[in-house]
């Protein structure tokens, strides 16, 4: 038996931005863009739930994020994880690696119980890859970036092939360890029909809150007990439910800061413009062989 | 605050006794960094054997070699290379920590950073020194870590402005590498290994290199195609194209995605970076994702239908037109003139 923490996270879909979600300060309109779950996040819990499936045991999924994050946690109840948490709270807001990591770490040892931690490599609003390592080194255990397969587990030590510049490595790494996912590792698998009809309503406590509108506190109690009973409460966690040190989370506990932004400037070049014909291109390909470029 | 030193620490990331490229660009850009602020450039050399590292550091302006050298360190591992470094920067606080953005480097640049309390920019494309005013706040000579954010939508420019020590990974390829004519005398300072049980948690059982047949990056002439040609059928002309003035083929991001071409020839932020004599751009809008990637090339050509992509932005030469159409005649002017 081997459990799993899965730390995933949602972001927006910057595979397709044009030019409508840049605000006229060259900032990105976050709230135009698709929320979406990170998909090596997705592989990361792929590979979480074949574990659960070969050797046993439990996969716990994680995001910090916003409340509507809760919508990521709800898709990986769909595909099979056992519980999810949401860590969310508004002191976590503008963390960068560093304090996310931290928070991150704080919330993992609170859950406890678990041999495995897997994250994605990277996520695609920032592709910066450093949250996993930073949360590995908080936890003071080992990590393996750029996964590409779990080969087995034996005796508490899993063997796993990792990509490495120009080829790949397997590495044998004692547990617990951390390990950060490609998404090309694992195709992750569709939600499952049965369970979406099961954890379709799962909800976390501020959903409820807005189910119980307009009724009393009580009310609201009583909805947390009744879907705390069938398995379909999302715990919240915030500076409440975990002890953190409040200097190093949100923007306070991160040491980069962005400075400037700059929107890429689009339109008219200096460039010498060829004619699409047989003389203009003639004329491009001399240029050339006089530079030494051709020929 | 710590008392702040002005050094600049490039870590040199070494393979069976070779450095990499981008730890040789690093050195050239770090003299520069150092130059800016009266501080000196020292070479971080962390391995096996690697003492003849420790002289070669000299050829692009390093001060000073820091190496920590002991069979224990031969290959790559992240918590030995971690502890050492966290060791080091904990007792001598470097200003600026620079790490290539490799593999490598972005497994163990965070994990010292975090044990360390530093602030980390990824995946930078430039680094300067510059005096900053930040909420109200002067600050001298912090450096400005640039890079592409949000898919290669926007650039932002990150500081750490409160914390002794800055650090950053930096794309291959990006800087330039400057051999210098007049190097430092080689003075090298030997750091001891001291062991952990922590160190033996991972072990490598086996290793494969791949013998890349791929290698863009010392690639004269390239023809890269994008998501703009419509279909594979179309990218073949790329192809053909790249064959008849004896180029390189490469694509963006998009055309990788779509399948026109395998992802060990993207050209951009998120696959390599090049600097060829020669970049032919067809088909390609010019994202800065992409354009992170190719910028720097000698000559650019470009050859789009769309007059206002921005791909003509940083071409020489822009041909507006449809690819289908030029390439044909591209091909049939070069044969005649280079027959």
């Amino acid at each position: 038996m081997y459990n799993s923490i899965v730390l995933v996270k949602q972001v927006p879909d910057t595979s397709n931005i044009s030019g409508k979600v840049m605000k006229d300060d060259g900032t990105v309109n976050r709230a135009l863009l698709p929320a979406i779950f990170n998909h090596e996040d997705k592989s990361a819990l792929e590979l979480a739930l074949q574990i659960k499936e070969r050797f046993g045991g439990k996969v716990t999924v994680v995001t910090m994020g916003p409340l509507r994050a809760s919508d990521i946690l709800r898709e990986s109840l769909f595909m099979g994880a056992d519980e999810a948490y949401l860590i969310s709270d508004r002191k976590f807001a503008g963390a960068d690696t560093l304090a996310t990591s931290y928070v991150l770490s704080e919330a993992i040892k609170k859950i406890g119980n678990f041999d495995f931690v897997f994250a994605g490599r990277q996520a695609i609003d920032g592709d910066t890859a450093q949250v996993g390592p930073q949360t590995a080194e908080k936890l003071n255990m080992p990590q393996i970036t750029y996964a590409e397969e779990i080969i087995d587990i034996k005796e508490n030590k899993v063997t796993v092939k990792h990509k490495i510049d120009g080829g790949h490595e397997i590495l044998e790494a004692q547990l617990p360890v951390l390990i950060t996912v490609l998404k090309d590792a694992v195709e992750p698998r569709p939600f499952s029909a049965k369970r979406v009809m099961a954890y379709k309503n799962a909800s976390s406590l501020v959903e409820l809150e807005k189910l119980a509108e307009g009724n009393s506190l009580l009310y609201v109690d009583k909805l947390v007990d009744e879907y705390t009973s069938r398995n379909l409460f999302i715990p919240t966690i915030t500076t409440d439910e975990m002890t953190v040190d409040l200097e190093r989370i949100g923007i306070k506990g991160s040491p980069t800061k962005v400075y400037k932004v700059e929107s890429v400037v689009l339109g008219g070049g200096n460039h010498v413009n060829i004619e699409p014909t047989k003389a203009g291109i003639g004329s491009l390909i001399d240029q050339l062989m006089i530079d030494h470029i051709f020929g | 605050m710590k008392n702040i030193t002005n050094d600049v620490w490039v870590f040199i990331e070494q393979r069976n006794g070779h450095a990499a490229d981008v730890s040789y660009e690093l050195l050239s850009k770090g003299r520069k960094l150092a130059d800016s602020m009266n501080g000196t450039l020292k070479a971080v050399i962390i391995g096996s054997n690697v003492k003849h590292l420790a002289t070669q550091v000299f050829g692009y302006g390093t001060d000073e070699a820091l190496l920590i050298d002991n069979p224990a360190l031969k290959d790559y591992l992240t918590v030995p290379y971690a502890r050492v470094l966290d060791k080091m920067i904990k007792e001598y606080t470097p200003r600026i920590v620079l790490f290539g953005a490799t593999i490598i480097g972005r497994d163990l640049a965070p994990r010292v950073a975090s044990s360390t309390k530093s602030g980390l920019t990824a995946d930078c494309t430039d680094l300067q020194i510059s005096d900053v005013t930040y909420l109200k706040q002067n600050y001298e000579k912090l450096l400005l870590q640039i890079r592409p954010a949000f898919g290669g939508n926007i650039i932002a420019t990150i500081i750490t402005p409160d914390n002794p020590t800055q650090m950053a990974t930096v794309r291959e390829g990006v800087m330039e590498m400057a051999p210098i004519a007049y190097p430092h005398d080689v003075k090298i300072t030997e750091i001891p290994y001291i062991p952990d049980p922590m160190d033996e948690l991972v072990k490598i059982i086996e290793q494969h290199m791949e013998g890349s047949k791929v290698n863009l990056k010392n690639a004269p002439i390239i023809v890269a195609g994008g998501y703009g040609l419509g279909t594979k059928e179309n990218f073949n002309q790329v192809i053909e194209l790249a064959k008849v003035i004896g180029a390189d083929v490469a694509g963006s991001r998009a055309a990788v995605d779509a399948g026109f071409v395998t992802p060990d020839r993207q050209v951009g932020q998120t696959g390599v970076t090049v600097r060829p004599k020669l970049y032919i751009a067809v088909g390609i809008s010019g994202a800065i994702q992409h354009r992170a990637g190719m910028q720097e090339s000698n000559k650019i050509i470009a050859i789009n239908n769309d007059p206002d992509a921005p791909i003509f932005d940083v071409a020489h030469y822009g041909i507006v037109g449809d690819a289908m159409d030029v390439i044909p005649v591209f091909i049939e002017v070069f044969k005649n003139k280079l027959k």
